[in-house]
Protein backbone atom coordinates (compact mmCIF):
# COMPACT_ATOMS: atom_id res chain seq x y z
CA UNK A 1 0.00 0.00 0.00
CA UNK A 2 2.94 2.36 1.06
CA UNK A 3 4.74 1.58 -1.68
CA UNK A 4 1.54 2.26 -4.31
CA UNK A 5 0.93 5.39 -2.70
CA UNK A 6 4.52 6.26 -3.48
CA UNK A 7 4.48 5.50 -6.41
CA UNK A 8 1.69 7.37 -7.06
CA UNK A 9 2.87 10.43 -5.91
CA UNK A 10 6.06 9.89 -8.28
CA UNK A 11 3.45 10.18 -11.08
CA UNK A 12 2.26 13.09 -10.24
CA UNK A 13 4.79 15.42 -12.11
CA UNK A 14 3.65 13.69 -15.06
CA UNK A 15 -0.18 15.12 -14.38
CA UNK A 16 1.52 17.99 -13.66
CA UNK A 17 3.13 18.53 -16.91
CA UNK A 18 0.30 17.26 -18.53
CA UNK A 19 -1.76 19.95 -17.40
CA UNK A 20 0.65 22.94 -18.37
CA UNK A 21 0.62 21.67 -21.89
CA UNK A 22 -3.11 21.90 -22.56
CA UNK A 23 -2.98 24.18 -25.90
CA UNK A 24 -4.65 25.00 -28.74
CA UNK A 25 -5.59 21.85 -30.27
CA UNK A 26 -6.70 20.40 -26.63
CA UNK A 27 -9.61 22.82 -26.58
CA UNK A 28 -10.99 23.81 -29.71
CA UNK A 29 -13.90 25.92 -27.79
CA UNK A 30 -11.74 27.61 -26.13
CA UNK A 31 -8.98 28.16 -28.70
CA UNK A 32 -12.31 29.22 -31.21
CA UNK A 33 -13.15 32.24 -28.44
CA UNK A 34 -9.41 33.14 -27.97
CA UNK A 35 -9.50 34.15 -32.02
CA UNK A 36 -13.02 35.21 -31.53
CA UNK A 37 -11.67 37.52 -28.94
CA UNK A 38 -8.32 38.46 -30.44
CA UNK A 39 -9.36 39.19 -33.88
CA UNK A 40 -11.13 42.48 -32.01
CA UNK A 41 -7.63 43.14 -30.89
CA UNK A 42 -4.51 45.25 -32.43
CA UNK A 43 -1.01 43.83 -32.29
CA UNK A 44 1.11 46.38 -31.26
CA UNK A 45 4.37 45.30 -33.41
CA UNK A 46 2.76 45.12 -36.74
CA UNK A 47 -0.01 47.47 -35.99
CA UNK A 48 -2.73 47.01 -39.02
CA UNK A 49 -3.02 43.33 -38.21
CA UNK A 50 -4.95 41.77 -35.06
CA UNK A 51 -3.71 39.85 -32.57
CA UNK A 52 -5.77 36.88 -34.30
CA UNK A 53 -3.38 36.89 -37.47
CA UNK A 54 0.03 38.26 -36.19
CA UNK A 55 2.66 36.30 -36.15
CA UNK A 56 5.07 38.44 -34.17
CA UNK A 57 6.64 37.26 -30.94
CA UNK A 58 4.84 39.56 -29.04
CA UNK A 59 1.36 38.70 -30.46
CA UNK A 60 1.89 34.70 -29.61
CA UNK A 61 2.74 35.59 -25.89
CA UNK A 62 -0.41 37.97 -25.73
CA UNK A 63 -2.34 34.71 -27.17
CA UNK A 64 -0.96 32.54 -24.50
CA UNK A 65 -1.87 35.12 -22.07
CA UNK A 66 -5.51 35.44 -23.19
CA UNK A 67 -5.69 31.53 -23.49
CA UNK A 68 -4.44 31.52 -20.04
CA UNK A 69 -7.12 33.84 -18.43
CA UNK A 70 -9.95 32.27 -20.21
CA UNK A 71 -8.73 29.11 -19.02
CA UNK A 72 -9.26 30.63 -15.22
CA UNK A 73 -12.16 31.86 -16.25
CA UNK A 74 -11.97 35.13 -17.09
CA UNK A 75 -15.02 36.59 -18.79
CA UNK A 76 -13.99 38.23 -22.08
CA UNK A 77 -14.65 41.78 -20.66
CA UNK A 78 -12.02 41.32 -17.97
CA UNK A 79 -9.45 40.14 -20.28
CA UNK A 80 -10.09 43.35 -22.32
CA UNK A 81 -9.78 44.94 -19.29
CA UNK A 82 -6.65 43.72 -18.27
CA UNK A 83 -5.06 43.72 -21.67
CA UNK A 84 -6.27 48.16 -21.76
CA UNK A 85 -4.77 48.69 -18.57
CA UNK A 86 -1.30 47.58 -20.13
CA UNK A 87 -1.39 48.77 -23.63
CA UNK A 88 -4.37 51.39 -23.45
CA UNK A 89 -6.99 51.85 -25.75
CA UNK A 90 -5.05 51.64 -28.86
CA UNK A 91 -5.23 47.73 -28.68
CA UNK A 92 -9.00 47.79 -29.54
CA UNK A 93 -10.04 48.14 -32.81
CA UNK A 94 -12.96 49.56 -31.76
CA UNK A 95 -12.20 52.26 -29.16
CA UNK A 96 -14.25 53.12 -26.63
CA UNK A 97 -16.15 56.62 -26.84
CA UNK A 98 -14.48 59.25 -24.55
CA UNK A 99 -12.48 62.50 -24.40
CA UNK A 100 -9.55 62.34 -26.38
CA UNK A 101 -11.46 60.06 -29.14
CA UNK A 102 -14.23 62.32 -30.17
CA UNK A 103 -12.96 63.76 -32.78
CA UNK A 104 -12.30 60.07 -34.02
CA UNK A 105 -15.61 58.80 -33.74
CA UNK A 106 -17.56 62.00 -34.93
CA UNK A 107 -15.05 63.88 -37.22
CA UNK A 108 -15.98 62.19 -39.69
CA UNK A 109 -20.20 63.25 -39.60
CA UNK A 110 -19.13 66.46 -38.82
CA UNK A 111 -16.42 66.44 -42.37
CA UNK A 112 -20.30 64.89 -44.32
CA UNK A 113 -22.24 67.53 -42.75
CA UNK A 114 -20.04 70.29 -43.97
CA UNK A 115 -19.84 68.32 -47.06
CA UNK A 116 -23.97 68.48 -47.44
CA UNK A 117 -23.95 71.93 -46.35
CA UNK A 118 -21.37 73.19 -49.09
CA UNK A 119 -23.52 70.93 -52.13
CA UNK A 120 -26.84 72.48 -50.69
CA UNK A 121 -25.35 76.22 -50.78
CA UNK A 122 -23.30 75.50 -53.87
CA UNK A 123 -26.90 73.73 -55.82
CA UNK A 124 -28.95 77.19 -54.41
CA UNK A 125 -26.60 79.64 -56.20
CA UNK A 126 -26.69 77.60 -59.17
CA UNK A 127 -30.15 77.54 -59.37
CA UNK A 128 -30.46 81.81 -59.53
CA UNK A 129 -27.94 81.23 -62.00
CA UNK A 130 -30.19 79.29 -64.14
CA UNK A 131 -33.19 81.04 -63.72
CA UNK A 132 -35.65 80.24 -66.34
CA UNK A 133 -36.55 83.55 -69.13
CA UNK A 134 -38.97 83.96 -71.23
CA UNK A 135 -38.85 82.84 -74.73
CA UNK A 136 -39.33 85.91 -77.30
CA UNK A 137 -41.85 84.85 -80.44
CA UNK A 138 -38.16 84.97 -82.75
CA UNK A 139 -36.47 82.74 -80.77
CA UNK A 140 -39.42 80.58 -80.49
CA UNK A 141 -39.50 80.24 -84.48
CA UNK A 142 -36.47 79.65 -84.78
CA UNK A 143 -36.02 76.83 -82.46
CA UNK A 144 -38.63 75.26 -84.46
CA UNK A 145 -37.60 75.71 -87.64
CA UNK A 146 -34.47 74.26 -86.45
CA UNK A 147 -36.12 71.22 -84.68
CA UNK A 148 -38.24 71.37 -88.08
CA UNK A 149 -34.98 70.65 -89.95
CA UNK A 150 -33.19 67.86 -87.66
CA UNK A 151 -36.33 65.93 -88.07
CA UNK A 152 -36.90 65.81 -91.75
CA UNK A 153 -33.03 65.04 -92.77
CA UNK A 154 -31.37 63.27 -89.37
CA UNK A 155 -27.56 62.65 -91.27
CA UNK A 156 -27.57 66.25 -92.35
CA UNK A 157 -23.85 67.78 -92.65
CA UNK A 158 -23.14 69.45 -89.58
CA UNK A 159 -22.41 72.96 -91.59
CA UNK A 160 -25.43 73.60 -92.78
CA UNK A 161 -27.00 73.55 -88.82
CA UNK A 162 -25.36 76.87 -88.61
CA UNK B 1 -9.34 86.19 -56.98
CA UNK B 2 -12.29 85.35 -53.25
CA UNK B 3 -13.10 82.13 -54.96
CA UNK B 4 -9.77 80.16 -54.45
CA UNK B 5 -9.14 82.09 -50.91
CA UNK B 6 -11.11 79.02 -49.18
CA UNK B 7 -9.78 76.27 -51.08
CA UNK B 8 -6.51 77.31 -50.68
CA UNK B 9 -7.65 77.67 -46.91
CA UNK B 10 -8.62 74.16 -46.50
CA UNK B 11 -5.72 73.01 -48.57
CA UNK B 12 -3.19 74.03 -46.17
CA UNK B 13 -5.52 72.90 -43.17
CA UNK B 14 -5.01 69.26 -44.90
CA UNK B 15 -1.12 69.74 -45.72
CA UNK B 16 -0.54 71.09 -41.96
CA UNK B 17 -2.37 68.06 -40.42
CA UNK B 18 -0.31 65.57 -42.87
CA UNK B 19 2.50 67.20 -42.65
CA UNK B 20 2.40 66.98 -38.77
CA UNK B 21 1.18 63.21 -38.91
CA UNK B 22 4.46 62.59 -41.00
CA UNK B 23 6.63 63.46 -37.88
CA UNK B 24 4.74 61.38 -35.38
CA UNK B 25 5.76 57.99 -34.34
CA UNK B 26 3.11 55.70 -34.85
CA UNK B 27 5.24 53.01 -32.67
CA UNK B 28 5.12 55.55 -29.59
CA UNK B 29 1.68 54.72 -28.25
CA UNK B 30 0.91 56.66 -24.98
CA UNK B 31 1.35 53.79 -22.06
CA UNK B 32 -1.95 53.88 -19.57
CA UNK B 33 0.88 53.00 -16.84
CA UNK B 34 2.16 56.39 -15.91
CA UNK B 35 0.93 57.74 -13.12
CA UNK B 36 0.17 54.17 -11.58
CA UNK B 37 1.64 52.15 -9.49
CA UNK B 38 4.61 49.93 -11.29
CA UNK B 39 2.67 46.08 -11.54
CA UNK B 40 5.00 43.74 -9.30
CA UNK B 41 6.82 41.15 -10.46
CA UNK B 42 9.31 38.70 -8.88
CA UNK B 43 11.87 37.65 -11.11
CA UNK B 44 15.16 35.72 -11.07
CA UNK B 45 17.85 37.54 -11.20
CA UNK B 46 20.25 36.89 -14.46
CA UNK B 47 23.73 36.28 -13.32
CA UNK B 48 22.53 34.35 -10.20
CA UNK B 49 19.32 32.74 -10.82
CA UNK B 50 18.84 31.22 -8.17
CA UNK B 51 17.93 34.73 -6.29
CA UNK B 52 15.32 36.50 -7.35
CA UNK B 53 14.46 40.23 -7.31
CA UNK B 54 11.43 42.03 -6.87
CA UNK B 55 9.52 45.26 -7.09
CA UNK B 56 9.86 45.37 -3.23
CA UNK B 57 13.02 45.85 -2.97
CA UNK B 58 12.92 49.04 -4.82
CA UNK B 59 10.81 50.57 -2.65
CA UNK B 60 12.01 54.37 -1.60
CA UNK B 61 14.16 54.88 -4.49
CA UNK B 62 13.91 56.15 -7.72
CA UNK B 63 15.13 54.25 -10.31
CA UNK B 64 15.26 53.46 -14.07
CA UNK B 65 14.23 50.25 -15.34
CA UNK B 66 15.49 49.24 -18.87
CA UNK B 67 14.00 46.27 -20.71
CA UNK B 68 16.74 45.53 -23.15
CA UNK B 69 17.43 42.07 -25.19
CA UNK B 70 20.53 40.58 -26.58
CA UNK B 71 18.74 39.86 -29.57
CA UNK B 72 17.62 43.61 -29.97
CA UNK B 73 19.66 45.63 -32.46
CA UNK B 74 18.69 49.15 -31.17
CA UNK B 75 19.64 48.10 -27.64
CA UNK B 76 23.30 49.28 -28.80
CA UNK B 77 22.49 52.43 -29.75
CA UNK B 78 21.12 53.58 -26.14
CA UNK B 79 23.91 51.32 -24.48
CA UNK B 80 26.80 53.53 -24.35
CA UNK B 81 24.40 56.42 -22.89
CA UNK B 82 23.54 53.80 -20.19
CA UNK B 83 27.31 53.10 -19.58
CA UNK B 84 28.33 56.87 -19.36
CA UNK B 85 24.65 57.04 -16.78
CA UNK B 86 26.13 54.13 -14.92
CA UNK B 87 29.74 55.90 -14.28
CA UNK B 88 28.52 59.27 -13.54
CA UNK B 89 26.13 57.80 -10.63
CA UNK B 90 22.74 59.91 -10.69
CA UNK B 91 20.17 57.10 -10.99
CA UNK B 92 20.38 53.47 -10.34
CA UNK B 93 19.83 51.50 -13.35
CA UNK B 94 18.30 47.94 -13.62
CA UNK B 95 17.69 45.96 -16.14
CA UNK B 96 15.45 43.60 -17.83
CA UNK B 97 16.35 40.60 -20.67
CA UNK B 98 12.90 40.64 -21.71
CA UNK B 99 12.10 37.35 -24.06
CA UNK B 100 16.38 36.45 -24.02
CA UNK B 101 17.98 33.36 -23.45
CA UNK B 102 19.86 33.35 -19.60
CA UNK B 103 23.46 33.04 -21.57
CA UNK B 104 22.86 35.33 -24.96
CA UNK B 105 22.04 38.06 -22.37
CA UNK B 106 24.84 37.17 -20.48
CA UNK B 107 27.06 37.06 -23.28
CA UNK B 108 26.24 40.59 -24.52
CA UNK B 109 26.59 41.74 -21.20
CA UNK B 110 30.43 40.77 -21.30
CA UNK B 111 30.75 41.83 -24.70
CA UNK B 112 29.37 45.46 -24.05
CA UNK B 113 30.34 46.17 -20.81
CA UNK B 114 27.33 46.49 -18.09
CA UNK B 115 25.56 49.56 -16.68
CA UNK B 116 22.78 47.66 -14.73
CA UNK B 117 22.81 48.14 -10.95
CA UNK B 118 21.36 44.15 -11.47
CA UNK B 119 19.50 42.23 -13.96
CA UNK B 120 16.30 39.87 -14.12
CA UNK B 121 15.63 37.63 -16.72
CA UNK B 122 12.31 37.68 -18.09
CA UNK B 123 12.70 34.72 -20.44
CA UNK B 124 8.84 34.26 -21.31
CA UNK B 125 8.23 37.70 -21.09
CA UNK B 126 5.23 37.43 -19.02
CA UNK B 127 6.37 40.88 -16.86
CA UNK B 128 6.62 42.18 -20.10
CA UNK B 129 3.18 41.77 -21.05
CA UNK B 130 2.37 43.45 -17.18
CA UNK B 131 4.08 46.43 -18.00
CA UNK B 132 2.35 46.71 -21.34
CA UNK B 133 5.93 46.09 -23.26
CA UNK B 134 5.78 45.90 -26.74
CA UNK B 135 8.82 47.12 -28.63
CA UNK B 136 12.71 46.60 -27.06
CA UNK B 137 14.37 48.68 -25.69
CA UNK B 138 11.96 50.42 -23.45
CA UNK B 139 12.55 52.26 -20.22
CA UNK B 140 10.40 53.27 -17.12
CA UNK B 141 11.57 55.68 -14.09
CA UNK B 142 9.58 54.60 -11.35
CA UNK B 143 9.42 56.87 -7.97
CA UNK B 144 9.88 56.36 -4.43
CA UNK B 145 6.34 54.86 -4.41
CA UNK B 146 6.49 52.57 -6.47
CA UNK B 147 4.63 54.94 -9.37
CA UNK B 148 5.42 54.74 -13.27
CA UNK B 149 6.29 58.53 -13.69
CA UNK B 150 7.37 58.08 -17.21
CA UNK B 151 7.75 55.46 -20.38
CA UNK B 152 9.90 55.60 -22.53
CA UNK B 153 9.39 53.95 -25.77
CA UNK B 154 12.68 53.17 -28.32
CA UNK B 155 16.07 54.10 -27.82
CA UNK B 156 17.04 56.36 -25.19
CA UNK B 157 18.47 59.81 -26.25
CA UNK B 158 21.42 62.13 -25.71
CA UNK B 159 18.34 64.46 -25.68
CA UNK B 160 15.52 62.43 -24.09
CA UNK B 161 18.09 62.01 -20.78
CA UNK B 162 19.46 65.06 -19.90
CA UNK B 163 16.09 66.79 -21.30
CA UNK B 164 13.37 64.54 -19.53
CA UNK B 165 14.60 61.95 -17.75
CA UNK B 166 17.35 63.13 -15.51
CA UNK B 167 15.37 66.71 -14.73
CA UNK B 168 12.58 64.28 -13.72
CA UNK B 169 14.75 61.94 -11.79
CA UNK B 170 16.20 65.07 -9.62
CA UNK B 171 12.32 66.89 -9.08
CA UNK B 172 11.72 63.02 -7.91
CA UNK B 173 14.62 62.35 -5.22
CA UNK B 174 14.00 65.80 -4.08
CA UNK B 175 10.17 64.75 -2.89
Amino acid sequence: MRHLLIALLCLLPVFAHAGEATDMAADPVLEKRMIGLAENLRCLVCQNESLASSHSGLAEDLRREVREQMQKGLSDQEIIDYLVSRYGDFVLFDPPVKKTTLVLWYGPFILLLVGVGVLIHQLRKRKNLIAETELSAEDAQRAAELLNETADTPNQPKDSQA
Amino acid sequence: MARFILPFVIFMIVAIFLFVGLGLNPHEVPSPLVGKPAPAFSLPQLHEPEKQFSLQDMKGKVWLFNVWASWCTACEYEHPLFMELSRRNLVPLYGMDYKDKREDGMAWLQQHGNPYTLVVSDAEGRVGIDYGVYGVPETYLIDKQGVIQYKHIGVVTEKDLSEKILPLVKELQAK
